[in-house]
This record gives structure tokens, C-alpha cells and sequence, in this order.
């Protein structure tokens, strides 16, 4: 079993392969926070009246907020003060208007990640709205998009053209008030991505963010915020790595989802931030709010999530099922190795009748990786005949990780049907050997194991994110086999 | 083909291999037989190359080389073949997957081109048909909810799939009904050939009515005790392994 152990260490310890660092110019606040901060925030990005003083309120409601203890995450106190709010690369200044314009450094940077920001987008069919460190660089696709009336912009950009429509759906999911990590996020949030589809518009191609934190010592605070109208159909991809660095970097998105009658969204997240080494060094902190609200009858939201990187994720993507007969799906890989920790899961909160939710949460859990499933089914008074399933499955490599499952369960409408299945297990010397012994080398044969366990949640992904989530699952469980 | 001289091996300090001393030709098949407990699956895993097992003395030669320096895989892909006694399950992972990894495994080591999905397909239905065996065990995951017959039919399966020069059998005819028994035993019969060598780890006679070994050895306390040819096997079933080692080895009727 020693020798067991020892090989599979060896299998979880092959490095972050992400870890570059692009020199750029960048325009960067001092670090700190204060109203001043917030106010100019909110200047550099020539915001209305209304955005800053929505800043506002969430900045003096912060204040007023303690950091939540409830998780089972244990990291060292986090030093708001020396975080930088801001940063921007400077080309920006200018704002370019075509690739061209475009740092070549940063396009390369693009180009390692393998985001296709170029002609390649056209064969991917993936219009990507890439934010690097803050800012839009670039949003391709958006003509095209226009002609449909579908409206993909930065966040920023939206605030500038779309106003009324921003003003109307900007925190009435998550509002300011909402947690610790969101308010923060509302108060100095620098940039993110901006989606309306019209009603009864079905999107034609895969909506798709790929954020990347690159300079040191700043927070990144995105804010998402997607709609889709009545009878609208979306599919958004969020993918995300940042380099190696020493120190410990905050990430505190928000992501927002309403869905009108008869609307669906699909939402997808690769998350491969820079975990930290193997002794627990370094890594992003990523504490994120993602909420969708089925508003209207009939409407659909579903979250898929593949979680790999990060020193720390806390999130619980949630679907708050208003509308009748509204169904709300989450689907979750989180993987720990080294010291990585996870606390995730939902929120399923039926308010309407006839609502349904599924839940599907698949955690590995390697090297001294704590990985812990924590979600909640709330069914309401008057919501008749809801339904929920919920399946929390562990995988535990090696003997010094730990899984937790933290299910809670509510129910006040006594038509509701709520079914919850739990199971751990372990990659065991077997299942190795079994596979080693047809002649399947070790490294193949994890890649191999761990696959078939998070099956169920990669067939959601669309085709290319599930390539792209199987080979993050093998980078970050192989290593060399001596 | 297979020399072991003197093997010893064991497990956490607690020796169970006590100096095995075996030839196995080509084109033999070997029945191992013995009482629970007497070493025969440890000598089996350690041929594959399990690493809970350690060795502590002797060699194993196979084709010439040295059998205990080779990685698992290695020793797979240079012809070695166990199939388990409890034949492992593995979740999401589909059969007909598992079996492609295999082929293809074993066919980029020798230099040979992968199999494409149609050939591939072609090979395995064959095979199938030949093992009785439904095609939607294919696209089932590996031994999930496979009954005890499934499990072991699939084993021989893979066998007939990889086309080893060694194939050790690990009880396979352990928990199999009598017809299942045939199909299995129809299934290693197949295999038999001048370029292979066969060994049969079995605890019963029964198997040993339908695939007939060439040289029968008994194994008690980690020790080949007493070697022959079919007939030993059928003097064992008369007379029980007490017979073999009075009084420290428990008796044929008592196993479950």
C-alpha cells in the first residue's frame, strides 16, 4: 500500500503548466480601499450617477460586514488594504479597436492558453469576450450577434450603451447586500461580461468568456450579468487560469442569470486558476457568487461547473426557481490536490409549483486536497409538487485527502418530492492495477478512472469544453512516473 | 517460456511464497492447484506484477529477460495476461473502452498501427459470439452490475481479445454454474497453441474435466509440494489436500 501511495503522489504531482507571466504595462490604483477608491473606480470607467452610487451603497454596507466562517476552508486572514482594486492593461487607454491594436504580448498570451481570439474563432464558432486582468480586450463576434439583436459587450460597455437595461437587472439576483465576497464585488467591480438575448431569439453559437488574472497583487472582481428574455435560448462558457506566483490572490466574481418565461440558459465554467504549489504556497482565493433566477414560467437555467485550480473555491452556483413549472440544474467537478480546498455546491430554492431540480456533484479529492459538497434544497410553502434529486459522489486518491458532504434540506409544502444519494469511494490499488495489467500505463489509466467518475457532468459540456475539461483533469492528477 | 527459481514473496513482512520452483513451456497448459491459503493467487499477482507483493528472494525469467524488473503494463504488453478472480469494477468507464486501451496498448508497443473503431468493432463482435456474450455488455461500464458469470466471461474475453503468450487464469471457474463453466472452458480450450503457454489457478478439479493440463502442481504453504501430470489432479479430488498436508491444510469439502 506504501508503494501505492507513493505512486500516486507521483500521478497528482506534475505542475501547473499554465504558469507564465506576461510583461505589460498596466494602469494600477495604489493599493486600498476607501470611498475614494470606489469613487475612482467608478471615474476611470465614466460610469452614470447610478452605477457609482450603487458602488457606494456597497461599499458602506461592507463595512458593516464580517468575512463569513460558516465554510469548512481554513486559509490566513486576508489583508483588504493591500490588495490593488484596479488594473488595466494600458493599451486600453487608447482602446483598441481590432486585433491589431491588440498588445502582441497579450495575444500571445491568448495563444499559450489556446484561446482562439482570431480567424480560428470562426471554425470554434466561439465568440469570446476576453477579459484580462479587468478589462474587455477584445469582443469578437458582436456584429454578428447584433444582427440578432443579441447584445454581448463588456460589462463597462454595456453600462455605457445599455443603461436602462443594466440599471433594470444589475443586483436584482444578487443584490448588494448579499454576502461579504458579492458586496465587495458590487462596490469596486471592475469589468466582466454583459449578455441580453431578445425574446424568442435562440443563440446561435456558444457564448464565451476566458478570464485570466495576470498582474501581482490584484483582486480581480468580475461581474457577470446574462438575460434571457422571454422564449430566448443561451449557452455561456466561462474558462479561467491565472499565473504562478508566490503570494495568495482574492477573486471575487458575481455572476447574475435571469431567465423570462419559457427562457433557458446554460451556463458552463472550466475553472483552472493557479492552484498553489505542493507545499500550499501561493494559489487564488476564489470566493464567487453565482446565482440565476428562473423568473418566468417555464424557464430553465443550468450550471455546469469543472473546478481544478484555485488555493480555495467557495462557490455555490444557485437557481432560485420563481416561475412555474421552472426547472434548475447544477452539475459540478471540483478536484483538490496538493492543499487545495473546495467547499461547493447549490441552492435549489423552489418557490413556484411544479419545479424541479437536479443535482449532480462529483469531488476528487487527492494529496492533502479537502473537498466538501455543501448544498441546499429549499422547497416553499406554496410550491406545490416540487421535485428535487440530488446525487453527491466522492473520489478520494491517496490517504491523506478528506471529502465532506454538507446537505441541507428544507421543505414546507408537504407535495414535495426530495431524493438524496451520497457515495465515496476510492481509486483503489485495484482498479490501477486492473487496468495496468491489460496493459494501460498508470497515468492513462487514472486519466481513465477519473473520467468515467465525472462522466455524467462532462457530457453536458459542450463538445469542445469537454475535451478541454478531461485533459485539465489529467494536467492536474499525472505526473511523471519514474 | 516461464522459469521461476525459488521464489519467495510476501506481503506486509508476512511471508506466503516460500521458494516456488516452476517451468512452464510453450504450448503447456499448467493447472495450479491448492488449498486456500497455499499461495496460488499471490504467485499469480506476482507474476502480473503487483506491487503489494513484495519479493524477497529468487527470479522469474520469462522469454529470456527478467519478469521482475518489468512494470505491470510492461509485462501485459509483453504478453502476460491475468485474469482476475475478482475482476474489478470500474464506474463510467465503459467495457468497450477498456478493451480498446488494451488492444491498442499492447499493438503501439509491438510497432503496430491502432486499431481503427470498425475493425476494432469487427474483432470484438467476433470474440463476443464466441463467448456467448450480449454486445451490450460492451457499452456497459467495466464489471458494473455484471453478475459473477458476466465478470468472468468478460476476463476471458479480454483473452481471447489480447492474445497473450503467457495467460495465467486466476480461479476462474470460481462461482460459475455448470454451463458458464463450458463456456469459459470452451473459451481457454480456444486458446490453447503451440505459441502459448496456459496457467490454471483452480481450487476444484471440475475445470481441469474440460480444459485437460499437461502438468498438475500442488501448492501448500507457499511450496510447489508435489507436481504431475492430470491424473494428480483427480487423485487430489478423491482424496481431499489433506492428503497432500495432513492436518495444515484444510480439507477440499470444508472450502466454501
Amino acid at each position: 500500500m506504501a508503494s501505492e501511495a507513493l505512486r500516486l503522489e507521483e500521478l497528482i504531482d506534475r505542475g501547473y503548466q499554465q504558469g507564465f507571466y506576461t510583461a505589460l504595462e498596466t494602469d494600477t490604483v495604489a493599493r486600498g480601499l476607501d470611498e475614494d477608491v470606489v469613487r475612482l473606480i467608478s471615474a476611470k470607467k465614466n460610469e452614470p450617477e447610478f452605477m457609482r452610487e450603487w458602488r457606494l451603497k456597497a461599499y458602506r454596507h461592507w463595512l458593516t460586514l464580517a468575512e463569513p466562517r460558516w465554510s469548512s476552508i481554513v486559509h490566513p486572514p486576508i489583508d483588504y488594504q493591500a490588495i490593488s482594486y484596479y488594473s488595466a492593461p494600458k493599451s486600453r487607454k487608447d482602446g483598441p479597436q481590432s486585433l491589431a491594436d491588440v498588445d502582441p504580448a497579450l495575444l500571445r498570451t491568448y495563444e499559450k492558453l489556446g484561446v482562439p481570439l482570431a480567424e480560428r474563432e470562426l471554425l470554434a464558432g466561439v465568440a469570446v469576450d476576453a477579459v484580462f486582468d479587468s478589462v474587455s480586450v477584445a469582443t469578437t463576434f458582436k456584429d454578428k450577434l447584433a444582427e440578432l439583436g443579441i447584445i454581448f459587450c463588456s460589462f463597462s460597455e454595456a453600462v455605457q450603451e445599455h443603461p436602462a437595461l443594466v440599471r433594470q437587472y444589475l443586483g436584482s439576483v444578487v443584490p448588494y447586500t448579499d454576502n461579504y465576497f458579492a458586496t465587495l464585488n458590487s462596490a469596486v467591480f471592475s469589468d466582466g461580461s454583459f449578455c441580453y438575448i431578445p425574446p424568442g431569439v435562440r443563440c446561435p453559437m456558444e457564448l464565451s468568456t476566458y478570464f485570466r488574472i495576470n498582474a501581482i497583487n490584484t483582486g480581480q472582481f468580475e461581474r457577470t450579468l446574462i438575460i434571457a428574455d422571454k422564449g430566448a435560448y443561451v449557452s455561456y462558457l466561462e474558462g479561467c487560469t491565472a499565473p504562478m506566483r508566490d503570494e495568495n490572490q482574492l477573486h471575487a466574481a458575481v455572476v447574475e442569470l435571469i431567465a423570462l418565461e419559457d427562457a433557458q440558459i446554460k451556463y458552463a465554467t472550466v475553472q483552472n486558476w493557479y492552484p498553489g504549489d505542493k507545499e500550499g504556497r501561493g494559489g487564488i482565493y476564489n470566493f464567487v457568487t453565482k446565482r440565476g433566477d428562473c423568473r418566468g414560467a417555464n424557464s430553465r437555467i443550468s450550471w455546469t461547473q469543472v473546478e481544478t485550480g484555485s488555493a480555495i473555491t467557495w462557490k455555490y452556483p444557485s437557481v432560485i426557481l420563481q416561475g412555474d413549472n421552472s426547472v434548475g440544474e447544477f452539475r459540478s467537478v471540483a478536484l483538490t490536490n496538493n492543499y487545495q480546498q473546495a467547499d461547493t455546491g447549490t441552492k435549489m430554492i423552489h418557490l413556484g409549483r411544479n419545479t424541479k431540480s437536479t443535482i449532480i456533484s462529483k469531488g476528487i479529492a487527492a494529496g492533502h486536497g479537502r473537498n466538501a459538497y455543501r448544498g441546499l434544497v429549499k422547497v416553499a410553502k406554496n410550491a406545490a409538487n416540487a421535485r428535487n434529486y440530488t446525487q453527491c459522489d466522492s473520489l478520494l486518491m491517496g490517504d491523506r485527502c478528506a471529502a465532506h458532504t454538507f446537505p441541507y434540506i428544507e421543505v414546507k409544502n408537504a407535495t414535495a418530492r426530495v431524493e438524496h444519494e451520497a457515495s465515496t469511494s476510492r481509486i483503489g490499488e485495484d482498479q490501477l492495477f486492473y487496468c495496468q495489467s491489460r496493459g494501460i500505463g498508470p497515468e492513462d489509466a487514472v486519466s481513465m478512472i477519473v473520467n468515467g467518475f465525472c462522466k455524467e457532468v462532462f457530457k453536458e459540456l459542450p463538445m469542445e469544453f469537454a475535451v478541454e475539461a478531461q485533459k485539465l483533469l489529467g494536467v492536474s492528477l499525472e505526473g511523471s512516473i519514474g | 517460456m516461464l522459469e521461476i527459481i525459488n521464489l519467495h514473496a510476501s506481503i506486509d513482512d508476512q511471508p506466503i511464497l516460500r521458494g516456488i520452483d516452476l517451468a512452464v513451456n510453450a504450448g503447456e497448459v499448467h493447472a495450479v492447484m491448492g488449498p486456500n491459503g497455499s499461495g496460488k493467487s499471490t504467485l499469480a499477482q506476482v507474476l502480473a506484477g503487483r506491487d503489494s507483493y513484495t519479493v524477497t528472494a529468487g527470479e522469474v525469467r520469462y522469454c529470456g529477460r527478467n519478469l521482475l524488473e518489468l512494470s505491470p503494463e510492461e509485462r501485459a504488453r509483453e504478453g502476460i495476461f491475468l485474469a482476475f478472480q475478482y475482476p474489478v469494477e470500474i464506474p463510467g468507464v465503459a467495457n468497450i473502452y477498456l478493451l480498446k486501451a488494451a488492444i491498442n496498448a499492447r499493438r503501439k508497443h509491438r510497432g503496430e498501427a491502432e486499431l481503427d473503431a470498425m475493425d476494432f468493432l469487427a474483432l470484438v463482435k467476433d470474440k463476443l459470439k464466441f463467448m456467448g456474450m450480449d454486445e451490450a455488455l460492451l457499452y456497459r461500464h467495466v464489471n458494473q452490475g455484471f453478475s459473477g458469470g458476466e465478470k468472468k466471461r468478460n476476463e476471458i474475453l479480454q483473452m481471447a481479445l489480447l492474445e497473450p503468450r503467457l495467460a495465467i487464469l486466476d480461479e476462474t471457474d470460481s462461482g460459475l454454474d455448470i454451463d458458464a463453466l463450458k463456456v469459459v472452458a470452451a473459451g481457454v480450450e480456444a486458446m490453447r497453441s503451440p505459441a502459448r503457454a496456459i496457467i490454471l489457478v483452480t481450487h476444484y478439479q471440475r475445470l481441469l474435466d474440460y480444459v485437460v493440463p499437461d502438468r498438475v502442481h500442488v501448492l501448500s504453504q507457499g511450496r510447489i509440494v508435489r507436481s504431475g501430470g492430470p491424473e494428480l489432479a483427480l487423485e487430489l479430488e478423491r482424496r481431499g489436500y489433506g492428503w497432500i498436508d495432513a492436518g495444515e491444510a484444510e480439507r477440499v469439502g470444508a472450502a466454501p
